[in-house]
């Protein structure tokens, strides 16, 4: 990038959970509801009622905690985050400030542009989101507070980035993670993986970091890669125009891609943290992390590897199978079923995710399930049909439903391995094409190509092409 | 009728026999309040035709065989738990009119045992305050002395039970709030351990404090009170979940063999002599019992009257933070924006000791003070509460004075906060070590007014403290005293 300055990037993410409950009660947190449909005297924060820590929770948490290789605290505690704002029932939020639950981890990130590298988280904590402020026309604001209430896990990066792509590879990985977990839906359109990223630059060499700026409200990867490197440029700007950049709160404005100031430190609140008198101090087993230890998927970057290692995949592929934990899935089962990887990878990656992508469909939906597709593949192994034929198969299977056995059976596509029935066609097409028949006994062997297509053609597909291109040799030989 | 000298299971029998019905019982705790609350301001709310059907309804219960604990009893409950349907203020202009969607877990357990809430009682704002002069529904009155405070910040919990009202109430004790009270109107009040019985639904004060306590004419009555709503609620994080015992089973066991300690701490120089009379002769009077009597000592506890009034103060800046004006209670908007319409609300709608806490309490945790203060403070607070566990290695129970004087004259202490917040000081180191206390009566001052004295228990040792109670107020005559008016 600069070549004077060297960006310092660490990034705060607010990962939503999918627990079926609230984080202090018993409310849903379905999204788009009618606003506070979804709510009870504690997550409206009635005089008296009382939080109770939804179990679910910490689970998640510790799962992400593990994912990102952090240490599980065994004694975790919850805080009070003090401001007042409409959104925000109780005037304050139930977050974890001194003793969080996961503390001291890492992921590795891969770049283009600089390559293999780790990012350390700081740590993860739970907490509660506030609710929604909708503004009316009429210059008022009324509150919805079915978000409010609703869990989050605050996920801290070290300053460990330096450049908006790498910040972007980190916030993918995480994003990959955490919805592979299952704990998040990752849409970031509702909000449900949001960011913030602290961003500061300084001369290269210079040990200390520089005053930072935080960037707020960033909800797509392209906003964030835009916020980023708007914040860079505008802080060389001040810096070059023998300015000094200020701590400060700003807000990206995506339509008009520049970001505006929020508050400055001397603004920020003091949130006066202690601990939530409400809640007892937070105890994790050694037993409880194992058993959340024992349930937890195999990660993405882990699959990515164990696909070329142990399945001989290339890495294109094994990229791609491992991207989502669905696609995955249905891999791995078709494997199990199907002991050929890449036969299973080349029908996943074509037929089955070209035609989810044509229908517009998520591969939890697709119609051929992994059993149905196996069956296919034995019937182009035990030469019952072509591969040719077997994309026609896989298509009538889509369409009905119905085992390959089935379709073939119904439809009359069994490869044609009669010779007798074979040897006819061949002699047919030799004697419909004399012209190539010439040119091949002139030496254009090239030209077998050409006889078999027009042996299958003539067969529509059904014939041994294995048989004909023997068959054809042996004829045009003689 | 007076029940002065009946007990609730008195009355239980009564109602059962047909003696009584629930409607005439029900009627004269209304006409006694009528009577009498002019002069007390006890009571906030009083819900008469509430009651009258309820009680209605009781009596065919009690006809059908139906009958609970307290089936056809009116009782009443101080202003800070949340009952559906009947308003519930605090005492506090800003809940002014404020009606709760839900019941308190504790209102919950009195209604699953038949128990008819006849009203809400008049407190400090907020339960904060030791003399009931800090409510927006006007100071409540001694029933002893009309010029004096009936102690708070259970006021009219207690005003209520001396005065007859009742036979029964539930306050909250942050610091002393029901036993103080207690004390200086002469009845009983209880602050189980921490833990002991649900918050849910009960405004906080000072949450790692605050505790739901009954107030009763005597100790039968108050553990009956205690057994009803004592037990583990899973709707509040901080109650546990421990067996209750039944109160009144073995409450006759007495106290030969008790190992009674006198913390030297509490028999202070400075101590009122008629309360030193009082306490000196019960402490005879449990010798007598067969109790065995040493002094001990709980060196911390010259420090926790500060480290209380920082920690409840913090925790009420943060509780009270929710009174903002948006979603209930008053809101006072000029037009001057979000800012503008939080500071009129809280400035129109809190007293002034309600604010006084609150700025002290969130200076407290400010950035910059937090260490000094709030964890300082927490830190006196685990040596106090090892003060506690240590001198229960040695004794069974703990006997002090409750209050260092008897109840104060109106307005004594308006302008002097500290002095009241030092009114509190034996009450206070309890709350902070979570265990367990009472108030009972143990004799009268010169002046003719209630003296209390306070039995401190081991943590979930309520059973056992109420045993120590029981052979007190049968050896004596103290509760048989009644105030006129």
């Amino acid at each position: 990038m600069n070549s004077r300055y060297e960006v310092v990037i660490g990034l705060e993410v607010h990962v939503q959970l999918t627990t079926k409950t609230k984080i202090f009660c018993g409310c849903s947190i379905e999204f788009g509801q009618s606003p506070n449909s979804q709510t009870c005297p504690v997550c409206l924060g009635l005089p008296g009622a009382l939080p109770v820590l939804n179990q679910q929770v910490v689970e998640d948490a510790i799962k992400a905690g593990l994912a990102t290789n952090c240490q599980i605290a065994p004694h975790s505690i919850f805080a009070r985050k003090n401001y007042f704002y409409p959104d925000l029932p109780k005037g304050y939020q139930i977050s974890q400030f001194e003793l969080p639950i996961c503390e001291h981890g890492w992921m590795d990130i891969e770049t283009e542009e600089l390559g293999k590298k780790r990012v350390g988280i700081t740590r993860i904590h739970m907490e509660e989101d506030a609710g929604k402020l909708l503004h009316n026309e009429s210059n008022s604001s009324s509150v919805d507070l079915n978000r409010a209430c609703t869990p989050l896990l605050e996920v801290v990066s070290e300053p460990d980035m330096r450049s908006s792509e790498e910040a972007i590879a980190y916030l993918k990985q995480l994003h990959q993670i955490v919805v592979y977990l299952g704990i998040c839906d990752g849409n970031l359109d509702e909000g449900s993986f949001r960011c913030d990223a602290n961003v500061s630059i300084r001369p290269w060499g210079q040990k200390e970091l520089g005053t930072r700026a935080e960037l707020k409200n960033l909800n797509s990867f392209r906003f964030i890669k835009q916020a980023i490197e708007y914040e860079v440029e505008r802080q060389i700007d001040v810096i070059e125009d023998g300015g000094e950049v200020v701590q400060e709160t700003r807000l990206f404005d995506p339509d008009a891609g520049v970001s505006r100031s929020m508050r400055s430190k001397e603004e920020a609140h003091d949130y006066r943290y202690f601990p939530d008198p409400d809640l007892l101090p937070l105890q994790v087993s050694a037993d409880w992390v194992e058993r959340v230890r024992s349930v937890l998927p195999e990660l993405p970057l882990v699959k990515l590897q164990r696909y070329q290692d142990e399945m001989d995949l290339p890495a294109y592929d094994a990229g791609v199978l491992s991207a989502e934990r669905p696609v995955a899935e249905y891999f791995e089962g078709l494997v199990a079923l199907y002991n050929n990887p890449k036969v299973c990878s080349n029908w996943v990656m074509g037929e089955v995710l070209g035609a989810l992508k044509e229908k517009n469909l998520e591969i939890i939906d697709c119609p051929v399930s992994p059993e149905l597709l196996a069956g296919v593949l034995q019937r182009i192994d035990d030469k019952t049909i072509s591969g040719k034929i077997a994309k026609t198969v896989f298509e009538e299977i889509w369409q009905s439903g119905k085992n390959a056995d089935q379709v073939i059976e119904e439809k009359g596509l069994k490869q044609v391995s009669d010779s007798g029935a074979i040897e006819a066609i061949v002699d047919e097409v030799i004697a419909a094409n004399p012209g190539p028949v010439a040119e091949y006994h002139a030496g254009k062997e090239k030209l077998m190509g050409f006889f078999v297509g027009q042996v299958m053609k003539a067969s529509k597909g059904k014939a041994n092409p294995g048989m004909a291109n023997q068959l054809l040799k042996k004829k045009l030989a003689g | 009728m007076k029940f002065h000298n009946l007990t609730i299971q008195d009355i239980r029998q009564k109602l059962n026999s047909g003696e009584l019905t629930s409607v005439e019982l029900t009627r004269v705790c209304l006409e006694r309040i009528k009577a009498t609350d002019d002069k007390l301001n006890a009571f906030i709310t009083v819900c008469e035709e509430e009651a009258l059907a309820a009680a209605a309804v009781a009596d065919q219960q009690i006809a059908s065989g139906n009958g609970a604990l307290l089936t056809g009893i009116p009782v009443a409950v101080k202003d800070i738990f949340n009952t559906l349907d009947v308003r519930t203020t605090c005492a506090s202009k800003i809940l002014d009119d404020y009606v709760s969607p839900y019941d308190a877990t504790t209102i919950t357990k009195l209604r699953e045992q038949g128990a008819i809430i006849i009203g809400k009682l008049n407190m400090d704002e907020f339960a904060m305050g030791s003399s009931g002069e800090n409510s927006a529904a006007g100071a409540v009155y001694n029933p002893w002395d009309t010029q004096r405070v009936p102690g708070g910040s259970s006021s009219g919990s207690a005003a209520a039970v001396a005065a007859g009202q009742v036979v029964a109430t539930l306050g909250t004790d942050t610091g002393g709030s029901v036993r103080q009270p207690a004390s200086h109107c002469g009845v009983v009040g209880l602050k189980p351990t921490y833990g002991r019985v649900s918050r849910y639904g009960v405004v906080a004060f000072a949450s790692s404090l605050d505790q739901v306590g009954p107030v009763a004419g005597n100790v039968e009555d108050c553990a009956l009170m205690l057994g009803v709503v004592a037990g583990y609620d899973p709707a509040d994080s901080t109650s546990v979940d421990c067996l209750v015992p039944d109160y009144l089973e073995n409450l006759k066991t007495g106290v030969a063999g008790k190992k009674i300690g006198l913390p030297k701490e509490y028999f202070i120089d400075g101590l009122d002599p008629d309360i030193k009379k009082a306490v000196n002769s019960a402490i005879e009077t449990y010798r007598q019992l067969g109790a065995e009597i040493v002094e001990v000592s709980l060196p911390h506890t010259d420090y926790s009257v500060a480290s209380y009034y920082l920690i409840a103060m913090a925790e009420a800046s943060s509780n009270l933070a929710r009174y903002d004006g948006v979603r209930f209670g008053i809101r006072q908007d000029s037009g001057d924006g979000l800012i503008g319409m939080y500071q009129q609300t809280r400035t129109a709608g809190f007293g002034d000791e309600v604010k006084r806490r609150i700025m002290l309490g969130t200076y407290a945790l400010s950035s910059g003070y937090y260490d000094a203060y709030y964890l300082k403070a927490q830190k006196v607070r685990t040596l106090i509460r090892q003060d506690f566990h240590d001198v229960f290695e040695q004794v069974d129970l703990l006997l002090t004075p409750v209050a260092p004087t008897p109840a104060f004259k109106i307005g004594a202490m308006t302008n002097d906060p500290l002095q009241m917040y030092l009114s509190d000081i034996f009450t206070i180191p309890t709350n902070l070590a979570g265990t367990c206390a009472m108030s009972l009566p143990c004799g009268f001052s010169e002046d003719g007014l209630p003296i209390g004295l306070q039995l401190i228990g081991k943590p979930f040792a309520e059973a056992e403290m109420l045993q120590a109670a029981y052979a007190f107020e049968q050896a004596t005559d103290w509760s048989d005293r009644v105030p006129e008016l």
